[in-house]
């Protein structure tokens, strides 16, 4: 595997001997720190719940860094093998899982609960980038047939717990791949007219209830303002009478009087539009979206084509968090329960965001190494 | 292994089509984000407006604070109808860790039944754990003691006092005051068709009948609201604004205490009503129709055992006879008609008639009989009003005919609410031509006029007519506007109420008018006057005159004998009269039920009414 022609721009630099990307930890950080300041407002001022968050936080960063001192080689080397033991696990969640909210997500280890999907929003970009780029690229057809059903095992697993939000977002992240792997525009659409003609049968064979009731809600949430249609109402509410400087940290009518509904988990942004106003919101935007354009740069910089596409279809899929969660509190999307990366309340989405980023810093650092070996 | 041109790697090609998809990628990572910011301004800039109200609906709540009602005092300022506390022991379940045990120790300090036990439990389960539910309402004052002392026990719960109107002298003033009673969707329904619902929303009563119904807007006051931020569970987080109550206007009636008490034990175990008033404003002094009842049973609700009782009770209790009870005027309508004679030139004060204890129409033998048999002799206008002879105003009626009459006596007030100042008030009838036709669809026969000339047949009135009517005799013409409110104060200001007098009889000689009062005041002075027995010995002068009128018509030739008739087919006795007789102050009508005379019950009731009067000054500081 010598392959390795093109010398890369080679970079320097105290933090890199702790494989530490610097805009990359800067840009984090600094929306890690803007989300506290939220939290903290979100909570009601829950000094329990911020210590807990500040430790998931802190677990969190501690995983990215260490996910960052393997080399990129290495996490290719282990990508099957988590993808597999990944399957196992899911299998198992549906035969021993613990039931909790309605759905079986969660398998009981003795000391904790574990949700599986976690593990696969990382397992299957890195199986798919590993077996797209152990060919070359463009993928030829039987290629892309065979990351398509990569993707596809898992995603049908998890949607059967049922947690269609996780299992759709999954199944982006291995299309991800293939899409940066280069599959071709006319593949794209004829994939995209299936999805289309696929819709009404998933609505009528594969939605539950509870589901195809969130999609009625968000096509016109004013017909039940008290009952499911009463988390977007409020939340536009929220928003909207947040105007263009908010009403001040601490002073969200909606969020403080509690009739923004999960405003410490989903709605957080809500809470932050409300009391921050559009100026707040253009903030958090450009914080994000510096992440992402150093994903992508990450990844375009990248010596090997499993580094590229891995480090592109983890900055990828956390843009699509983003704008989910954004997409969904804002009227925009159904209410699908995906909380806001990095900046909402809650522990295991953090971590595995937290070490996906540590792949993308592993790619950004490990060079050097590489030339050199 | 895959053929060597397959899996030769072109490096430079893949990273130009990873960076080509790289770019689409943050392109298509940028629309997203412009369509995610669009959607904002649309929320927070655009539709800032529409969401920042709905904002402040969510949080804002009114909370709407009742005013209290005005008070209602006699001339004198004594209370007629008062706010008085009433205790109600609640309890506030988020304070309470075991609420069944609580509700049962209570049940040991005091009695509180099952029923009240189930009632409060089905309301914890039903309201907001922070909101205060009734366990008891109503608390004796023993009970408020005995709760008192333990309330340390019981945190959570709480003995809270409402005002709950009162009426101390019970059945004395009900049919003047009436009294309130819960809002019902009748109530509703007028309150917002006035405009008024929004300021009932914390009210639970209103006033149903009598001064406190037709008194209501006054009385009722203006309601205040205590701004509150609330959270989604309707908690009160702070007070944001608060505007008090503006409690009602207090209302000084011109009734008087003292004369009401003796109007009720003149009418003792009898059925009839009394009014006076004072002739030179309408100010009512007295205002009493029995049998009464207690209103402060409506207050709380009434059993309907109890309101039956009072709804078939025969006496009906229920009817207010002096503004509801339609009787025929009977003789004391003479004054008005021989006032009628004299301007009218049909007789002169010294015209006499032949009373030969009957009258008969030309060519008809049917007889009309004089009450005293054997008849009065010759009599004048003096000897016919003093003596109360029938024939002469037979003859009067005849000559001056239906029309004349009936114009005349409307100008009086007869067949007219008198605009006094509680809705319940019937018209009465003053009959014409016009009526009868209405009515009957018969022509006027000049055999309906004789009776008529007597206050009987067709005519009746009411005893607020019958005082009124008396008013304007002695004001010579000048009518006032009866009124049981005299006065009405807030802390600011206060207003007096006086509707005025307007002249409503013409006119035509003042010495016509002088003559039918002297002959008034002879009923009371001289010795053959129906009313001279009843105002023997008086320490004033005065002037009436008796009534005495048949309930059922007595066959020709027979005699009426109070003994054999069924008592509801007994006659009613009348008295009007007014005092002093040469500047009169008061007047007054007196109507009992089937109890026989004007002159043996009407007029003795009037005496005792005036004795009080005077003696007591009940207007002596006007």
């Amino acid at each position: 595997m010598n392959n390795t022609l093109v010398s890369p721009e080679q970079r320097s630099g105290k933090l890199a001997a702790f494989h530490i990307d610097l805009p990359l930890l800067l840009g984090l950080l600094t929306l890690l720190a803007f989300g506290l300041v939220i939290l903290y407002s979100a909570t009601g001022q829950s000094e329990a719940m911020m210590k807990a968050q500040v430790i998931r936080l802190g677990v969190a960063l501690a995983v990215m860094v260490g996910i960052a001192q393997l080399s990129p080689q290495t996490i290719r080397r282990w990508a099957i093998a988590l993808f597999s033991v990944g399957l196992l696990m899911l299998i198992a969640v549906l035969l021993f899982g613990y039931v909790g909210k309605g759905a079986q997500r969660w398998l009981d280890l003795g000391f904790m609960k574990f949700q599986p999907s976690e593990v696969m929003k990382l397992a299957v970009p890195l199986a798919v980038a590993w077996f797209i780029a152990s060919h070359n690229l463009p993928p030829r057809l039987w290629h892309l047939l065979v990351g398509f059903l990569m993707c596809a095992v898992p995603t049908l697993l998890i949607a059967k717990q049922p947690d269609l939000g996780t299992s759709l977002l999954i199944a982006m992240s291995g299309v991800f791949v293939l899409f940066m792997a280069g599959m071709s525009w006319r593949l794209m659409s004829f994939i995209a007219v299936l999805v289309s003609a696929f819709a009404p049968v998933m609505w009528f064979f594969l939605m539950h209830d509870y589901q195809r009731q969130r999609v009625l809600t968000f096509l016109n949430p004013e017909t039940d303002p008290l009952g499911s249609g009463y988390h977007i109402i409020q939340s536009k509410i929220a928003i909207g009478s947040g105007g263009l400087d908010g009403k001040g940290w601490l002073q969200g009518t909606q969020s403080q009087l509690e009739f923004l509904p999960e405003r410490h988990t989903d709605f957080i942004f809500s809470v932050l539009s409300e009391e921050f106003g559009l100026i707040g919101v253009l903030l958090l935007l450009a914080v994000y979206l510096f992440i992402i354009g150093r994903g992508l740069l990450i990844a375009s910089r990248a010596q090997d084509n499993f580094s590229k596409l891995v480090a592109a279809s983890f900055t990828l899929t956390f843009f699509v968090y983003v704008f989910v969660n954004i997409g969904m509190v804002s009227g925009l999307l159904p209410v699908v329960g995906v909380p806001l990366p990095l900046v909402s309340y809650g522990g295991t989405s953090m971590v595995t965001l937290m070490a996906a980023f540590g792949v993308l810093m592993s790619v950004s650092t490990h060079k050097r190494m590489l030339a050199n070996g | 292994m895959l053929r060597k041109r397959v899996a030769m790697q072109d490096i430079a090609a893949e990273t130009r089509l990873f960076n080509s998809r790289a770019l689409v990628a943050m392109l298509v990572v940028c629309a997203m984000f412009s369509v995610i910011l669009i959607n904002m301004y649309n929320l927070q800039v655009r539709s800032y407006q529409d969401y920042q109200i709905r904002s402040e609906g969510n949080r804002i709540k009114v909370l709407p604070m009742a005013p209290n009602r005005g008070l209602i005092s006699d001339r004198n300022g004594i209370l007629l109808a008062e706010n008085r506390p009433v205790f109600s022991l609640e309890l506030i379940p988020e304070q309470i860790a075991d609420i069944h045990n609580t509700v049962l120790a209570l049940a040991e300090l005091i009695p509180i039944t099952p029923e009240q036990q189930q009632e409060f439990l089905q309301q914890v389960r039903q309201q907001r754990r922070f909101n205060a539910i009734a366990l008891k309402e109503r608390l004796e004052e023993e009970e408020v003691a005995i709760i008192s002392v333990n309330l340390h026990r019981f945190p959570g719960v709480t003995i809270e006092a409402r005002l709950s109107r009162h009426y101390p002298f019970a059945d004395l003033f009900t049919h003047a005051l009436g009294y309130i009673g819960k809002i019902n969707t009748d109530d509703l329904r007028k309150l917002e068709e006035q405009g008024q619902l929004a300021n009932y929303a914390a009210s639970r009563e209103i006033g149903k009948l009598g001064l406190e119904r037709y008194y209501e807007e006054q009385l009722h006051g203006t309601m205040g609201y205590q701004e509150v931020e609330v959270n989604n569970r309707g908690r009160v987080i702070r007070v944001l604004r608060s505007v008090p109550a503006r409690s009602g206007k207090n209302i000084r009636l011109s009734l008087d205490v003292g004369l009401q008490l003796t109007a009720q034990q003149t009418l003792q175990q009898k059925r009839g009503a009394i009014v006076a008033m004072d002739p030179r404003d309408g100010s009512v002094l007295a205002f009493y129709s029995n049998p009464s009842y207690d209103p402060n049973l409506f207050v709380h609700g009434i059993s309907s055992s109890n309101y039956n009782a009072l709804l078939h009770s025969p006496d009906r209790p229920l009817i207010n006879r002096a503004t509801q009870g339609i009787y025929p005027p009977a003789s004391t309508i003479k004054p008005h008609l021989a006032l009628l004679g004299l301007e009218t030139d049909t007789i002169q004060p010294d015209t006499k008639v032949w009373d030969p204890g009957f009258f008969t129409l030309p060519n008809s033998d049917h007889r009309f009989r004089d009450w005293k048999r054997g008849g009065h002799g010759w009599v004048d206008v003096y000897s016919a009003i003093a003596e109360s002879c029938d024939i002469f105003f037979y003859d009067l009626g005849i000559k001056l005919g239906i029309d004349t009459i009936s114009d005349y006596m409307r100008q009086f007030g007869f067949g007219e609410r008198t605009g006094i100042d509680i809705h319940e008030e019937a018209s009465a009838n003053m009959p014409s031509r016009g009526w009868k036709r209405a009515r009957f669809n018969q022509p006027w026969y000049p055999g309906d006029t004789v009776p008529l000339s007597i206050g009987q047949s067709f005519w009746t009135a009411t005893p607020v007519q019958l005082a009124l009517s008396t008013a304007v005799l002695v004001n010579k013409g000048m009518m006032p506007t009866p009124h049981m409110a005299a006065e009405l104060s807030s802390e600011s200001s206060s207003e007096l109420i006086d509707p005025g007098l307007r002249p409503s009889v013409n006119v035509v000689d003042e010495q016509n008018w002088q003559v039918v009062t002297d002959t008034m005041a002879r009923t009371v002075s001289t010795l053959r006057g129906t009313a001279h027995n009843a105002f023997k010995k008086a320490e004033y002068t005065s002037g009436g005159k008796t009534g005495t009128a048949q309930v059922v018509a007595i066959a020709q030739d027979a005699k009426y004998d109070a003994d054999t008739l069924d008592e509801h087919q007994r006659d009613n006795a009348m008295y009007i009269g007014y005092a002093p007789a040469d500047k009169p102050t008061v007047v007054f009508a007196v109507v009992v039920e089937n109890t026989g005379g004007g002159s043996s019950v009407g007029a003795p009731i009037g005496r005792q009414l005036l004795d009080y009067y005077f003696s007591a000054g009940v207007n002596a500081n006007e």
